[in-house]
């Protein structure tokens, strides 16, 4: 106990609060905050306002929120040139469908790479680590002249197909994603695998319902990143699909305004603001995990 | 890690192991299991089988083999116990091996070819083709009637002569006799095996009908039939003559003769090329014509050197802008540092695709927002000048990477542990020399794998480079379509893509060219980064 005097304690004061003491220490935080709000948002805000201008041109576009209407929407969703509905359920179909069986086909992968001790298992890694290195698009000519053999002897899974599509982003997505699985599988402790085992479940049971669901986040991540990926690829898409029916955004909002100059801007602008809204959301929503996966290789 | 696992089942299990494995596994399947099981490589077996089956028609014989081979193989891996390893990977590893490592070889083989509009065929498939392009109906022909068959959608003429004689061919098959056809009214109309085309059919398929020429014979030159209606062929003779010994091709009009000088078409004395010609394995000239040939070389030099520049500018530009916001909103005083946050994340959560586009609009020259609103009505060529496009394309992947760096800067900072900066300042170190000494050495170890993967990821950045710029502004002195911003991906897509000539044994040899630079770069950054870690353990 400390012997209390009266008259002797002292508050300390609170400095009073000066504008410069505030700048030095946050308030040119603020500063750099504002200029990077402005630098990152004014471009979003552009094609905002550009979308909601029933005036089609690139030079209408540019007072921004002057005047505000739907009619570009109404545009993108009806132009039968320019199929934008048609564009948005391929890319939807063709990302969802890829994420899903690259999660799969990596996790079954993944699985056995990380329990399973057999002979070209060591070999089997190093090549996906050094697949990795040679993206698939360095052979985009190699993959055209592949798919239109295919598409003579079938056309249903050759050029201008969506499987054809899908089966070309599966072989590209794998090693990757086979590899960051890996790295989370070893995370989980085998003794697990071990009790279910001597439980007498099979290994498929072992997998199915104990693994996957350990492992969920990183199906998560993994899933989301190659929707991402599979929806911003133009290459290999504007390659394979040839029918503007066939096409996924990428490819079809590519060719509307492929001269930016003379194509119909708000009408392209819509179809963007409702091309990136789902992805923006998801992307927002599920934010930290997506971090966390962006960092989960760097780890070791 | 798990190495005491590692080392109990590398010692082979012993003969009543394995028989007890089996018998826990067959007893915990269950039915549902092999039902499941069963199911699905049933169904795999069926399109396999459906495949064989086309393959077979079209006599196709090597890919036959594979598949029928992998088919095979499939079925045992999933049918006999054991082999748990190669029953997950199978079906990962078929399309990896497809899809990836067979494609980089055959970009290979394509890269010591010919391979190109007008060159994409074999040989005597491009002889054919000269042929029938030149076709011109015979005056004197007799009038064939005709009849079309389909047979799994390749059509057929099943064709009654002047004589009576019924015969069968389509465009790969010359006419041989039939003795079995359904004869109606002295004509043969159908044939067991065969669809007879009906009206409303042959009226649907016109195009496809007009198009076909039944080669009369093995010989090329004597001609084909051809129909206009579906009903009477006439015979079409070439203008072209191929004499097989000499292997010449010659005009019967002008009497020119082509003869085939080994580069993959015919050509006349005079230097004139008969296209289509053929696809043929040319060795390095690719490579030789990339490396020797003026309008080629230095295009590919100043690309190679942009895409490095343009891929090192990328990363450092938005690293360091990463960490200054890491850096100025790592300070827990400040207030407002979420909502700054989602704002700065924002362009990284706008598809990539569509920045590029937008970012195109708005940097357009005469129209665009940047150079109306912002700069009161200027004209600054921003993506047309040589040297603006380069800093234009720069600045919007700044606009696009700048997040990343900032999410993954933040995370890193605020892995390093307090007590370090706090021991630091005990000691009496400034801020600046905590940053310098302490925090960037410790960051960067965990940040510079991330650094190279976006560097890898800059190198081939082709949808920022082609949707901003096109590439652009283009070079006049170049012999290939390439511009002033090309990075080398978006180079071999022009190359092989677009315009009217597609060259893509040209386009696979820079294919070639760009998995080596991948490779040695990629072993040079690996090497680093194993002596940064070093250095800081």
């Amino acid at each position: 106990m400390m012997s209390v005097d009266g008259a002797t304690r002292v508050i300390p004061l609170k400095r009073p609060f000066t504008l410069r003491r505030w700048f030095a220490r946050t308030g040119w935080r603020h500063l750099v905050g504002i200029v990077m709000v402005v630098f990152s948002g004014f471009p979003l805000l552009y094609v905002l306002s550009a979308s909601l201008n029933p005036q089609g041109t690139l030079t209408g576009s540019n007072q921004l929120f002057s005047r505000i209407g739907f009619d570009a929407y109404a545009r993108i969703l009806s132009t039968p040139e320019a199929p934008f509905a048609l564009w948005f359920g391929n890319t939807i179909v063709v990302a969802a469908t890829t994420a899903i069986l690259t999660v799969f086909l990596g996790a079954l992968a993944a699985y056995s790479f990380s329990r399973m001790r057999f002979t070209g298992r060591r070999v089997g890694l190093l090549t996906l680590v050094l697949v990795q290195m040679f993206p698939q698009l360095l052979a985009v000519v190699a993959i055209f002249l592949v798919m239109s053999t295919i598409s003579d002897l079938f056309p249903a899974i050759g050029l201008n197909t969506q499987i054809g599509l899908i089966m070309v982003y599966l072989g590209g997505a794998l090693s990757v994603n086979t590899y960051l699985m890996y790295g989370f599988f070893n995370t989980i402790p085998a003794s697990i695998d071990e009790a279910a085992k001597i439980d007498g479940a099979s290994h498929a049971r072992i997998f199915f319902t104990i693994i996957l669901r350990l492992v969920a986040p990183i199906l998560a991540v993994v899933g989301l990143l190659s929707f991402i990926a599979t929806t911003n690829d133009f290459v290999v898409a504007s390659v394979l699909l040839i029918d503007p029916d066939k096409q996924t955004l990428a490819v079809g909002l590519y060719r509307l305004v492929s001269n930016p100059n003379y194509a119909d801007w708000s009408a392209f602008s819509a179809g963007a603001v409702l091309a990136a809204l789902p992805v923006m959301a998801l992307f927002l929503y599920l934010q930290k995990y997506i971090v966390g996966g962006l960092t989960a290789g760097s780890d070791k | 890690m798990r190495t005491d696992d590692t080392d109990a089942s590398t010692t082979k299990p012993s003969k009543r192991h394995q028989r007890a494995a089996m018998i826990a596994e067959a007893a915990s399947g269950g039915l549902k299991t092999i039902l499941i099981k069963i199911t699905l490589l049933g169904i795999v077996d069926a399109i396999a089988l459906y495949g064989l089956f086309t393959l077979f028609l079209q006599q196709q014989w090597i890919i036959f083999g594979l598949v029928a081979a992998v088919t095979l193989v499939v079925n045992w891996i999933y049918f006999t116990p054991g082999k748990l390893p190669a029953k997950y990977l199978t079906p990962g590893v078929i399309f990896l091996v497809v899809f990836q490592i067979f494609v980089v070889g055959y970009t290979a083989y394509i890269g010591f070819t010919n391979y190109s509009t007008g060159h994409n065929s074999d040989k005597a498939q491009a002889i054919s083709a000269l042929m029938s392009s030149a076709q011109e109906r015979v005056p004197a022909s007799p009038t064939y009637a005709v009849t079309v068959l389909d047979q799994f959608g390749t059509l057929s003429f099943l064709v009654t002569d002047p004589n009576g004689e019924v015969s069968l061919g389509s465009a790969d098959s010359p006419l041989s006799p039939v003795n079995n056809a359904t004869i109606d009214g002295g004509e043969g109309v159908g044939l067991s095996g065969y669809t007879t085309l009906s009206f409303q059919d042959i009226l649907s398929r016109t195009t496809e009908i007009t198009a076909l020429a039944v080669p009369f014979s093995d010989d090329p030159n004597d001609g084909a039939l051809r129909t206009n209606d579906g009903s009477s062929a006439y015979l079409y003779l070439s203008s072209l003559v191929y004499d097989e010994q000499a292997d010449t091709m010659t005009d019967a009009k002008t009497g020119t003769i082509f003869t085939d000088t080994g580069d993959g078409a015919f050509v006349s004395a005079t230097g004139a090329e008969m296209l289509p010609g053929w696809r043929i394995n040319v060795g390095f000239d690719n490579f030789a014509r990339a490396f020797t040939e003026e309008g080629i070389r230095t295009p590919l030099i100043s690309v190679t050197l942009w895409t490095i520049t343009f891929a090192t500018l990328s990363v450092a530009t938005t690293f360091f802008l990463g960490l200054f916001l890491a850096i100025v909103f790592n300070d827990m005083r400040m207030k407002g540092r979420k909502f700054y946050r989602v704002a700065m994340i924002l362009p990284y959560a706008f598809p990539a695709f569509l920045s590029a586009l937008v970012w195109a609009g708005m940097l357009s020259e005469s129209f665009g927002f940047v150079n109306q609103v912002l700069l009161g009505g200027a004209e600054i060529p921003w993506l047309t000048n040589a040297w603006l496009a380069k800093i234009s394309v720069l600045v919007v992947n700044l606009w696009l990477g700048f997040p990343y760096m900032f999410l993954v800067c933040t995370g890193a900072l605020q892995s390093i542990p307090a007590e370090l900066e706090e021991a630091a300042t005990v000691d009496g170190a400034k801020p600046w020399a905590v940053f310098r000494l302490i925090k960037l050495p410790l960051l960067l170890v965990s940040v510079a794998p991330l650094l190279i993967a976006s560097f890898a990821f800059n190198f081939n950045n082709f949808n920022l480079i082609y949707m901003l710029t096109g590439g652009g502004p283009r070079d006049a002195a170049a012999d290939v379509n390439v511009g002033a911003t090309d990075i080398l991906i978006s180079m071999v897509y022009k190359v092989a893509f677009t315009g009217q000539a597609r060259d893509y044994g040209l386009a696979s040899a820079f294919s070639i060219i760009i998995f080596i630079l991948v490779a040695v770069i990629s072993v040079v950054a690996f090497r680093k980064t194993k002596a940064l870690e070093e250095l800081n353990r």
